[in-house]
């Protein structure tokens, strides 16, 4: 963690709290950035939450939560509350420990990921080399706290929910691996930052429309394998409601279930801004070439496009979750490996070749 | 459960119920297990429990246990006069009240001999295909719900609640009626009935568009649906099976048709069918027939007579002595009614 990309935190409260205690400052800067990090994961997943909710509710007719603050915008703050007073069971013949573990590794990975999210030039927390490699590798968490759930929460429905799972999660992996892949050939780098960077210029420098229809293709094929690795539907297997009851967290109440429901809204969030960053520019502006206009779009800071995108493709998951029924598990592994996997392998090859010729810039 | 597959999970000692007992664990078949879904399920709506046998994600055998819902409706109606009756038909099949107060009130008239008003005829034929749309609606949404979309299940609901809205401005209930009585309907239609009407088949026409967008034209519906629960036309005849699920295995009977009651016979409306026999056909021919109940509407609409809604009620229904039954063609399929009476005010057990 390098402090030039930790600029934020070097004025303000950051530099108040350093000189309050000028000698500990090795461990401020972590402690700082872990804090934001919490806050940040605890107000997102509140908030969109709230956005799922009310996006819903427009969609079908209807208006959401209305009674608690205007518009309902106090809900989240309200649902907590009563998850904070609800009473955890455990059910009879359930793994102790585990159980209690389970719910809490899918909310680390998503803290674990939000460290190196670029959320602009210089906010970011930490920017490893091998920043995607480090997404993919930590993501895994969630799919051993699903199965762990699932598991050991001594209920069969949990069980197919959890198996059910691991297998979606698993398979969808390989394709989200390949599509990441695609990119960081592309840019020849595998930090974060840097695949931002690498489509600095106009808006048809970004990587969803720099390669006649290559970018474009794999964007579609992320948002399909990224909805499968989020459980969302019409992917949403794991926890399908008409079979399933509530699949994995069938057994969970309280907060055991509210950490698994705030995971599952933050790695939205999450898949949304790997989405931002790997083909819609990040927090670059969309430029278009003439200097007016440009001039505008550049004054607008970058964590807020970072923002907008990222928020324009989680709408993106909620219109596909409340449009689309669900697949059944069968042409769902079959859409995997069957469809997705070999369409993958061929646009790395087809982006290999462009690379070659040159065209990739 | 078949006594062969009954005979093969039998352990010694084991007094699980049938459907329970588990494969040995050294046989062949010791990865399977048994899930019990229901009788509280979210997709069991109304209470059914399925014991299904499963290896891995396929169900190797279902064992349906029923009558988690019986209420024992036909002793409670050997106590009660025959107009007393007609609520407790209600709730027989809660989505189509006014099928099961014309089934029995039907029954009665033909014991009787008690004739309609052309008016009161017209109302029933109208409020009867109302609620065939009004059921084949929830139908749609739970459709949509059951396979994993929630939102067909409120714009289904949208629709829905303008008929329901019309039933409650004619007899005040919205889910169960207690509306018809022998020789016509405890009410007649006030004067909006007509106008809502009209007003709703323009409504439902646009509503069907957006259904097949939404969910008819899904490919992700299309292939959850086709070739799933296949029926061959010899299987539905030999279960007697009724409604879409006999017309959808190429069987065109239709008791409005085939058997015509109340004044179908002069209304013009065909009878979907489908040669294909799965799920997706079963629900291709629901579709059709809200169509079919709207065209009947329209025509219905346009003659809607003047003139008494009821024949003179009588003080005292007595049934002569004898057996009686009457059919309709519900949402669901063939609902008959059969009423013993031994001459007095009371069916007899």
């Amino acid at each position: 963690m390098s402090a030039e990309t930790l600029y934020p935190l070097q004025n303000g409260i950051g530099n108040m709290v350093r000189s309050l205690f000028p000698e500990s400052a090795f461990f401020i800067n972590p402690t700082l950035g872990l804090v934001s990090v919490v806050i940040l994961v605890s107000v997102l997943a509140a908030f969109l939450i709230l956005l799922e909710r009310k996006v819903v509710a427009h969609f079908q007719v209807r208006l959401g939560p209305m009674r608690v603050g205007y518009h309902g915008i106090l809900q989240p703050l309200a649902d907590g509350l009563k998850l904070l007073f609800k009473e955890i069971l455990k059910p009879k013949g359930a793994d102790s420990f585990i159980f209690y573990l389970a719910p809490m590794l899918p909310l680390t990975a998503t803290f674990l990921i939000m460290v190196i999210m670029p959320f602009d030039h210089h906010l970011q927390l930490a920017d490893p080399a091998g920043g995607v490699l480090y997404v993919l590798g930590v993501s895994g968490l969630t799919v051993l706290g699903i199965l762990l759930g699932g598991w050991s929460s001594n209920n069969k429905l949990s069980l197919l929910g959890a198996m059910r799972a691991g297998a979606q999660m698993i398979s969808f992996e390989i394709s989200l691996a390949l599509i990441m892949l695609l990119i960081v050939m592309l840019s020849g780098t595998a930090s974060l930052r840097e695949i931002v960077l690498s489509q600095q210029g106009l808006i048809f420098d970004w990587w969803i429309f720099k390669l006649p229809f290559l970018g474009i293709l794999s964007f579609i094929m992320y948002l399909v394998a990224s909805t499968a690795e989020l459980n969302r539907t019409p992917f949403d297997l794991a926890e399908a409601e008409s079979e399933l009851t509530a699949g994995y967290h069938t057994e969970y109440s309280g907060m055991g279930f509210a950490m698994f429901f705030f995971a599952e809204f933050v790695n939205m969030f999450i898949s949304a801004g790997l989405a931002t960053t790997f083909f819609l520019g990040g927090f670059l502006p969309p430029l278009i070439g003439i200097s007016f206009v440009d001039g505008l779009l550049n004054a607008i800071p970058g964590f807020l496009w970072f923002f907008g995108k990222t928020f324009f493709v989680v709408f993106i998951y909620m219109w596909f979750r409340w449009t689309f029924p669900r697949l059944r598990v069968d042409q769902l592994m079959s859409l995997e490996w069957k469809m997705l996997l070999p369409a993958n392998l061929l646009l790395l090859m087809m982006g290999a070749v462009f690379m070659v010729l040159g065209w990739a810039g | 459960m078949t006594t062969q597959s009954a005979e093969k999970y039998r352990l010694d000692g084991n007094t699980l119920p049938e459907g329970f007992r588990l494969p040995k664990s050294d046989s062949e078949d010791a990865d399977e297990f048994f899930l019990n879904i229901g009788p509280q399920h979210p997709s069991t709506h109304g209470v059914l429990r399925i014991v299904a046998r499963l290896s891995g994600e396929t169900i190797v055998e279902a064992v349906p246990h029923l009558g988690y819902i019986h209420r024992g409706i036909e002793k409670m109606a050997e106590n009660q006069t025959y107009i007393q009756n007609i609520h407790l038909t209600d709730r027989l099949d809660y989505l189509s009240a006014f099928f099961n107060n014309l089934c029995f009130c039907m029954a009665v008239e033909q014991a009787m001999d008690i004739g309609l008003p052309e008016r009161g005829e017209y109302l029933r034929v109208m409020v009867c295909e109302l609620q065939r749309i009004q059921s084949h609606l929830l139908w749609w949404g739970v459709m949509g719900m059951d396979l994993g979309g929630f939102t067909p299940f409120l714009y289904g609901f949208r629709e829905r609640e303008m008929i329901t809205d019309i039933f409650e401005e004619m007899c005040g209930a919205r889910l169960t009626m207690n509306f018809f009585r022998p020789g016509g309907s405890s009410f007649d239609a006030p004067d909006t009935f007509v106008p809502r009407i009209k007003k709703f088949i323009k409504i439902m026409y646009k509503a069907l568009d957006e259904y097949n967008t939404l969910l008819s034209g899904n490919i992700i519906f299309q292939e959850r649906t086709r070739g799933v629960g296949i029926l061959s036309r010899e299987d539905v005849l030999a279960y007697g099976c009724s409604g879409a699920v006999l017309r959808a295995s190429n069987v065109s009977y239709d008791v409005r048709k085939n058997d015509a009651y109340s004044i179908y016979d002069q209304f013009d409306f065909d009878i979907p069918t489908s040669t294909e026999g799965d799920s997706l056909a079963r629900y291709q021919i629901k579709m059709e027939e809200i169509v079919q109940s709207l065209r009947i509407l329209e025509q219905a609409v346009e003659k809607f007579p003047e003139g008494p809604y009821r024949s003179q009620p009588k003080a005292v229904y007595k049934l002569p002595k004898g057996s009686y039954y009457s059919q309709v063609e519900t949402p669901r399929g063939i609902l008959g009614t059969y009423i013993v009476s031994d001459g007095g005010p009371k069916p007899t057990g």
